[in-house]
C-alpha cells in the first residue's frame, strides 16, 4: 500500500472531453516518482485533483485518491482540506505567481505552520528561517522581509521549495518546478528538490515533460497520453527498455549528452495513431 | 548571492505634488469657508455687480474675482460651493467605491451564477445613458444633498465592480491563491487576505477618478438646477449664471470653470500617482 493511491481517476470537463482516464498511480514514501507526458496530457490535472484545486469547470466522474490508506471522498470537506493541508504540498511550475506580490515572504512561508499545525509566531518564524538557510539562501532575516518582486526567479523557486517543506509534509507535488526558471537555475533547484527530499525522506510526485530530469531524480514514472496511462514502470526499465512503442518514440524524441550529434526523431504518426486508437477504444468501452 | 532589487524608495512625483496639493487646498478652503470667505457668498449688492477681478482696470479690491451680476462675491461663492463639491465627491465616491467594488470582487473571485447575476446587472445598468438616468433619479427622489449623493452612488457603481471584477478574475488564476486554498483557508478568507490586497492599488485608483465623476455630476445636476437648493452657491450653477453673461462678465463663468476643470483633473491624477506610488510591483 502506498502512501498516495490515486485508482481508476476519471475527469471531464463538465459536457466535454475526458482529461483523465482512469487513471491509476502510486507513490510511496521517499519515492520520487515522474509524471511525463506532452502539454495537454492532463499531468498537472493529477496534481490537481489530489490537492482539491481543480478548475471549477472539471468533474470527477469516478475514482479514489487515498492518502496513507485514507480515502479523501469518505471524509467530510473539512477534515478533507485539514488532512491535505497537513500531508501533501505544492511546489508550483511558476514561482512568479505563486507568491502573494503584495505580502512580505516571510508571513507566506510561516502562516502554513501557523495555519496547519497551529505553532505561536515565533516558533514558526525559527523554523522558517531554518528552513531558508536549508534551502541555502543567505540571509534569510532580509529575505523574510522582502516583498516578492525584489527576489530573482531562482529565489522565489527556493522560498516555495522551503515553504513546501515547512510543514513536513507526507507528499509534495512537484508541478514542472522548474520549467519557467533559467536553464542555469534549473539545475541547481532539481538538485535541491532531491536533497530536500532525500532529507525528509518524503514521497514526491515529480510532474515533468523532461525526461531527462526523470532519469536523474525518478525512480519510477508513469507515462500519461491523452490522459490516459500508457506505461507505469520503474525508471531503470524504462530506460533500457521501454514497453510501449510510444514510450519508446518518447524517449527517441529526447535529446542525449552521449551523442549530441544524432538527430531528434519525433514521434511518428503510426505511434501517435496508435495510441489515439487505445484512447477512442477506451472511451468507446465507457459508452461515451 | 545578494539580490540587487531591495527595497527601492520611490520618490513622491511632481504629479502627486500638484494634485494632492490642489486637493489640499480645496479642502482647507471649503472647511474653513465661514472664517476665510471676504464675504457672504448670498449678500446681493446690485450697485457692486459685474465688478471684474482685481488684476482688471475699474476692479474693486474688496472683491479679488469679482463679483457677479448681482453683486456676489465670485471668490467666498467658489469657496462655498467647493463644501458641497467636496461632500459629494467623498461621500458619493466612497459609497460607490464600497459597493461596486464588493460586487466586482465576488463576482471575480466566486464566479458562477453570482458572476452571472451581477455581470447582467451591470450589462443592463450600463445602458442607460448616465446623464439622463441621473436627471431622472432626481425628479423622482426630489432634489437636496441626500439625493444628489444616492443618484451618483446608484449610477456609477459599475464601474467599480466591472473593473474589479477582471482583476479579481486574474488574481484568482495566480497559484498564490490555490496554494491559500490548500493551506486551508476557507474561500471568503482567500478573497479578503489574498486577493483583495491585490485589487487595492486599483481601487484607490478608481475611487478618486470617481471622486472626480461626482464633482462633475453635481456640478452638471445644478447646471439644469437639479442640485439643492437654488440660493445655495454650487460650481454648476455658477457656470449656469455665469454663461448668461459671458460677453459681459466673462469672470463669472471662467472662475468657477476653472476650479472644477483643477478639481476633477487633480482627483483623476492623484488617482493615478497613489496607484504607482503603493503598488508593490511595478507593473
Amino acid at each position: 500500500m502506498s502512501f498516495l493511491e490515486v485508482e481508476n481517476l476519471t475527469l471531464r470537463i463538465a459536457r466535454g472531453p475526458r482529461i483523465l482516464r482512469a487513471v491509476s498511480l502510486g507513490v510511496d514514501q521517499g519515492e520520487v516518482r515522474g509524471l511525463v507526458g506532452e502539454s495537454g496530457a492532463g499531468k498537472s490535472m493529477i496534481g490537481k485533483a489530489i490537492l482539491g484545486t481543480l478548475p471549477r469547470a472539471i468533474q470527477v466522474v469516478s475514482g479514489r485518491i487515498s492518502l496513507d490508506g485514507t480515502d479523501l471522498q469518505t471524509l467530510p470537506a473539512r477534515e478533507r482540506r485539514r488532512r491535505i493541508g497537513a500531508q501533501v504540498a505544492l511546489i508550483p511550475q511558476d514561482p512568479l505567481t505563486a507568491l502573494n506580490p503584495v505580502r512580505r515572504v516571510g508571513p507566506q512561508i510561516t502562516n502554513r505552520l501557523v495555519d496547519i499545525l497551529g505553532w505561536d509566531r515565533s516558533r514558526a518564524e525559527a523554523r522558517a528561517r531554518e528552513l531558508l538557510d536549508e534551502v541555502h539562501i543567505p540571509d534569510p532575516d532580509r529575505v523574510m522581509r522582502s516583498y516578492p518582486h525584489e527576489l530573482s526567479g531562482g529565489m522565489r523557486q527556493r522560498i516555495l521549495i522551503a515553504s513546501a517543506f515547512a510543514a513536513e509534509p507526507k507528499l509534495i507535488i512537484a508541478d514542472e518546478p522548474t520549467t519557467a526558471l533559467d536553464v542555469t537555475v534549473q539545475k541547481q533547484i532539481l538538485r535541491l528538490i532531491k536533497e530536500m527530499q532525500d532529507r525528509h525522506n518524503t514521497a514526491l510526485l515529480f510532474v515533468t515533460h523532461d525526461l531527462g530530469v526523470v532519469s536523474k531524480i525518478c525512480q519510477s514514472l508513469t507515462v500519461l497520453y491523452a490522459g490516459k496511462v500508457i506505461e507505469d514502470t520503474d525508471t531503470r526499465s524504462f530506460f533500457a527498455a521501454p514497453g510501449h512503442p510510444y514510450s519508446q518514440a518518447l524517449l527517441h524524441a529526447t535529446p542525449k549528452y552521449t551523442d549530441p550529434e544524432d538527430s531528434l526523431t519525433p514521434v511518428p504518426q503510426h505511434v501517435i495513431d496508435a495510441v489515439e486508437a487505445e484512447v477512442t477504444d477506451f472511451d468507446k468501452g465507457l459508452g461515451a | 548571492m545578494r539580490d540587487a532589487r531591495s527595497r527601492v524608495r520611490r520618490p513622491i512625483g511632481l504629479r502627486l505634488w500638484l494634485s494632492g496639493g490642489w486637493i489640499t487646498l480645496l479642502i482647507i478652503g471649503a472647511v474653513l469657508a465661514p472664517l476665510i470667505a471676504p464675504h457672504d457668498p448670498l449678500y446681493q449688492d446690485l450697485f457692486a455687480g459685474r465688478m471684474p477681478p482685481v488684476w482688471v482696470d475699474g476692479a474693486d479690491p474688496n472683491f479679488l474675482l469679482g463679483t457677479d451680476s448681482l453683486g456676489r462675491d465670485v471668490l467666498s461663492r467658489i469657496l462655498y460651493g467647493a463644501r458641497l463639491a467636496l461632500t459629494v465627491a467623498l461621500v458619493a465616491g466612497t459609497l460607490t467605491c464600497l459597493i461596486g467594488a464588493t460586487l466586482g470582487l465576488i463576482a471575480g473571485y466566486y464566479r458562477g451564477w453570482v458572476d452571472m447575476v451581477i455581470s447582467r446587472l451591470v450589462d443592463i445598468w450600463m445602458a442607460f445613458p448616465p446623464v439622463l438616468f441621473a436627471i431622472l433619479l432626481i425628479a423622482v427622489l426630489g432634489t437636496g444633498l441626500t439625493s444628489i449623493i444616492i443618484a451618483i452612488v446608484v449610477i456609477d457603481w459599475t464601474r467599480f465592480a466591472r473593473v474589479v471584477r477582471a482583476e479579481a478574475m486574474t488574481q484568482g488564476t495566480m497559484d498564490y491563491v490555490a496554494s491559500a486554498q490548500v493551506v486551508g483557508r476557507t474561500k471568503a478568507g482567500t478573497m479578503f487576505a489574498e486577493i483583495l490586497p491585490n485589487v487595492l492599488p486599483t481601487i484607490v485608483a478608481l475611487l478618486t477618478l470617481e471622486m472626480g465623476i461626482a464633482v462633475i455630476v453635481e456640478a452638471i445636476l445644478s447646471f439644469v438646477n437639479l442640485s439643492i437648493s437654488t440660493d445655495a452657491p454650487t460650481w454648476g450653477g455658477m457656470i449656469a449664471e455665469g454663461r448668461t453673461s459671458v460677453h459681459q462678465a466673462w469672470w463669472v463663468l471662467v472662475f468657477p470653470l476653472i476650479t472644477l476643470f483643477l478639481t476633477v483633473l487633480s482627483f483623476s491624477q492623484l488617482g493615478e500617482g497613489l496607484k504607482d506610488y503603493f503598488d508593490p510591483v511595478l507593473r
